[in-house]
């Protein structure tokens, strides 16, 4: 049968994510990707931290990108794989670029066209990982079944994201270093960490 | 005089650096491949192993080999690009000539002839040691092996050393002083064994990512992590303890931790007993530095230091980690023994899970210091100044004793050398010193003081700008041979595509200058199997001895660890087990060490501490990176971190321009504000060249033992540019 076998998911853990960019350097080498990357990794807040994170797409059980997109031109699979926007379609209104709840469509001008992490699906479907999560050198994205995951590693795995009161279910994961009650994204912001000022004698200079 | 022919416009026109973005004839219409290549990135010296993709004899895109144990398909975003480098429009494809007004193109044996005549008359003129060989860690074994035969029998000169001399030569020198030899004492698997990492001086994640797997590795089983770096890096942001060490004064923390180690009882006394040396002198000088005392002097707080020596003791398997941010000072070999006297009082080597590494930085960092290409050193690892490695290796080349040419000049003395006028002959391979060297104004003079200077190249560096001649060689997957990665382990590099038409191999370049100097029945070499024959020849019984490995071991069982000395060994993945060390009385030495101050001292006009290091896109000079369109987009060009308590002080904000300035010179940089470094310091990536190369602030200091430069404390002062 082709497809992603159902228990395979892409999970993502940001606390490993080094910025190193490799996921979208290599995404843009996958044999279908003609050069163009899918996902994309951001600094978080560069001046606080080296934090970074990378953006794949989430493949929700309810796609409100392929529910905004007024060309039919994004299709879920039964393997619940939310493909890239068909090119014959694709009026590149950037309708799921604005719905998307994690940020993950991108629109490209110059091509008139939507592309999206599709979960490297000639690779993925022929038993493959994804590239993104083949090259991770830190495997903060990880390709696998959740016992292959936790085999390896400990952390709690996510599928249900809060956004403002309205609750996302996806197939890929993320995986977070602590129990929660799940996670909330809102526009509140969490404390900061210490500061290096605080770790360090430097009266010197200053 | 070794002068730019020309303007840097007219030669950035032809020669680059130009952006590779897509391979041979774009993405849309690449072919599927006629062959996959397994072989190893060209870059760091964690040699992932990738698959090269050929179609109609071009290298075309890559795979992750994800069979290969090390990094098991896991890359950096340079393992993935890399392949753009073949097909470059900038490859240099004929011998280049300079005239007035810019190079041509001329004739290989044109241009071999002038090599051997200019240096064969310059040898007459003014004596064997006044031509100089610089050559490189990135070389293969097969490569390092003949420059090093290349200068001692073919040129007779003393003066060859390689680019290594400002990567891993502090961490040898102490390597060989404490142990007896020079290697990893782990393999990397000994890393995800361990209860406690303890990484200094290694930006692990953007300087040898794979190394970040490893650390998680151990993590996931509970391990903790020590960082110690006056940059928060990527690896240090989620490290059980940080410690944010003030440039320069490694050794003073480190005997401080070992100073509370004793204080706590943690020394492994049997250990020390049985296998030791020189305990005592270091318990003596470790006494004044409780960390209540020094604190001010490191810039770490006394408690977190006391934290630091808490999780060492506390943890059943220690292994400790560094690379360059310990090893780049006038004191590099004092900051290595600081923190090996830390994991011989533990007893912390020679165990599963148990040990210590510094991680090499260049592609063959660990084989190309082994097999002669340095100053100091024989092949198999031997001694230049030995009597016995001497005769061993005479004999073995067929040469008087008598000819074998002494200790040379490290390579930034052999631009000291040029600058005096002392050197007037020079040939480089695998080196671009003017962007890679401290203080580059110098260098460039130097440069331009040379009578004849012939640069082998596969793109015009900016060093080979200054070239009366330039050889066009080879790209890594042009030609076969073997590398060492930073576990020790011996690899194969599989040759994936000739070179361009016009190009030609290394080695042959070299055997055919040989030739021409009335060599050529020592560099008959029809194959890099052939040199790699003798090389494992020449090291036989010595430290580094590779006499066992063969191609085909190699590929058998995805690497062997030296020293392996016969076909039947199954080489050494973890030195010094049960304690047994390679010194002659198989006992490892402690050494008492002291800080020191840095050459560059911080004062009233240059108040602030200048750290220097890489980013995750480039390597090195940027020779090739700085050429792959990609890799250039995620960090177009340097730019200085500033803390904003610094910043502020400065009225300086987030992306306006600042001016550095050091004893030396200038430069002006974009600022970075950011809370991810000491208040007291300021990074800038060196990769660049000319006006935007921080090597023109940093100073010509070097290790008294090792030769090593102290890129890693300069002292500046900082303004808004008006």
């Amino acid at each position: 049968m082709m497809g992603v076998p159902p228990d395979k998911k892409l999970f993502v853990d940001p606390q490993r994510c080094i910025g190193c960019r490799a996921c979208v350097q290599a995404c843009s080498e996958c044999p279908d990707h003609g050069g163009y990357s899918m996902i994309h990794l951001d600094e978080v807040d560069r001046a606080s931290t080296v934090q970074t994170a990378p953006t794949v797409c989430m493949h929700c059980e309810d796609p409100a990108c392929a529910t905004a997109c007024p060309a039919d031109a994004i299709q879920k699979g039964p393997d619940g794989v939310v493909h890239t926007a068909m090119t014959e379609r694709c009026i590149g209104c950037t309708n799921c670029v604005v719905a998307c709840p994690f940020g993950v469509p991108n629109y490209d001008s110059q091509r008139d066209l939507m592309t999206k992490c599709d979960l490297c699906y000639d690779r993925t479907s022929r038993d493959l990982r994804p590239m993104c999560a083949t090259v991770c050198p830190s495997e903060a994205l990880f390709f696998g079944t959740t016992e292959e995951l936790q085999s390896r590693r400990p952390g709690y795995v996510i599928q249900e994201v809060e956004f403002d009161g309205h609750l996302v279910r996806t197939r890929n994961a993320f995986v977070v270093p602590v129990r929660g009650d799940g996670l909330v994204i809102s526009d509140e912001r969490a404390g900061g960490a210490e500061s290096i000022a605080d770790l360090c004698l430097a009266e010197a200079i200053l | 005089m070794a002068r730019i022919p020309c303007d840097q416009e007219t030669l950035a026109d032809r020669h680059g650096p130009h952006l590779a973005f897509e391979p041979p004839g774009g993405f849309a219409q690449r072919r599927e491949p006629d062959r996959k290549v397994e072989t190893h990135c060209c870059f760091c010296g964690q040699q992932c192993g990738i698959k090269l993709l050929v179609a109609e004899e071009k290298v075309v895109g890559i795979e992750p080999w994800e069979e290969f144990p090390f990094n098991q398909g896991k890359l950096c975003p340079k393992g993935i690009k890399r392949y753009l480098l073949n097909n470059h429009a900038d490859r240099i494809t004929s011998p280049l000539l300079r005239r007035d007004g810019g190079f041509v193109p001329i004739g290989w044996d044109q241009a071999l002839n002038t090599v051997a005549d200019r240096f064969a008359k310059l040898q007459s003129d003014h004596g064997r040691d006044s031509v100089a060989v610089l050559s490189g860690a990135s070389l293969t074994n097969e490569k390092a092996y003949l420059m090093g035969k290349f200068a001692r029998v073919a040129l007779g000169t003393r003066h060859i050393d390689y680019n290594g001399r400002l990567c891993m030569v502090a961490a040898g020198a102490a390597n060989l002083r404490a142990f007896g030899m020079d290697r990893a004492a782990n393999p990397w698997s000994d890393i995800a064994e361990t209860d406690l990492v303890f990484v200094t001086g290694s930006n692990v994640s953007e300087c040898s990512p794979i190394t970040t797997d490893y650390i998680w590795r151990a993590r996931d089983r509970g391990a903790r992590l020590v960082v110690v770096d006056p940059r928060l890096t990527p690896i240090a942001r989620t490290a059980d303890l940080y410690l944010p060490v003030k440039p320069g004064t490694d050794v003073a923390l480190m005997n401080a931790i070992l100073h509370v180690v004793l204080e706590m009882g943690g020394q492994d006394s049997d250990f020390i007993e049985a296998h030791t040396v020189g305990f005592d002198e270091v318990r003596s000088a470790v006494r004044d530095y409780a960390p209540e005392r020094i604190e001010q002097l490191v810039g770490v707080p006394a408690a977190r230091i006391r934290q630091a020596a808490e999780l060492w003791t506390g943890a059943e398997k220690t292994m400790l980690l560094h690379a360059r941010g310990i090893e780049h000072h006038t004191k590099g070999v004092d900051n290595v023994l600081s923190c090996i006297n830390l994991v011989l009082a533990t007893g912390q080597i020679g165990k599963p899970g148990c040990g210590y590494a510094s991680i090499t930085g260049q592609g063959n960092g660990q084989g190309a210091r082994e097999h002669g290409q340095r100053c100091n050193q024989l092949p198999g690892a031997r001694d230049i100044e030995n009597p016995e490695h001497r005769a061993h290796i005479a004999d073995f080349w067929g040469i008087d004793e008598q000819e074998l040419p002494i200790k040379g000049a490290t390579s930034p003395e052999i631009i000291g050398l040029a600058h005096r006028r002392e050197v007037r002959g020079m040939l480089s391979i695998c080196y671009n010193p003017l962007v890679s060297l401290p203080d580059a104004r110098f260098t460039r003079e130097a440069l331009e003081r040379l009578d004849f200077f012939v640069a082998i190249d596969f793109f015009m560096s900016e060093t080979a700008q200054h070239a009366d001649l330039i050889l066009p060689g080879s790209l890594q997957e042009e030609d076969e041979g073997t590398v060492t990665s930073t576990e020790g382990r011996v690899l194969h590099i599989r040759k994936a595509v000739e070179p361009p038409e016009g190009a030609r191999t290394d080695w042959r370049i070299v055997c055919d200058i040989a030739a021409r100097l009335d060599c050529g029945e020592k560099f008959g070499f029809e194959s890099p199997r052939e040199i790699f024959d003798e090389l494992r020849a020449a090291s036989a019984g010595g430290k580094a001895d590779y006499y066992g490995i063969s191609y085909e071991r190699i590929d058998r069982e995805m690497g062997v660890f030296w020293p392996c000395p016969t076909a039947e060994h199954p080489g050494t993945p973890r030195l010094f087990e049960g304690g047994v060390f390679a010194h002659p009385d198989q006992r490892a030495r402690f050494a008492a060490v002291e800080y020191r101050p840095s050459a560059d001292p911080l004062d009233e006009s240059y108040p602030i501490y200048l750290t220097t290091g890489r980013v995750v896109s480039q390597f090195l000079s940027g020779n090739q990176t700085r050429r792959i369109g990609p890799l250039v987009e995620q960090c177009p060009e340097p730019y200085v971190e500033i803390h904003p308590a610094l910043a502020s002080r400065y009225s300086i904000s987030e992306g306006e321009r600042v001016r550095l300035r050091s004893r030396r010179d200038s430069i002006e940089l974009t600022a970075r504000v950011v809370s991810t470094l000491r208040p007291d310091t300021v990074f800038v990536p060196y990769h660049w060249p000319g006006a935007l190369s921080i090597n023109r602030l940093t100073h010509r200091s070097f290790d008294p033992v090792a030769g090593i430069p102290e890129f890693k404390v300069s002292a500046v002062q900082l303004e808004k540019c008006p």
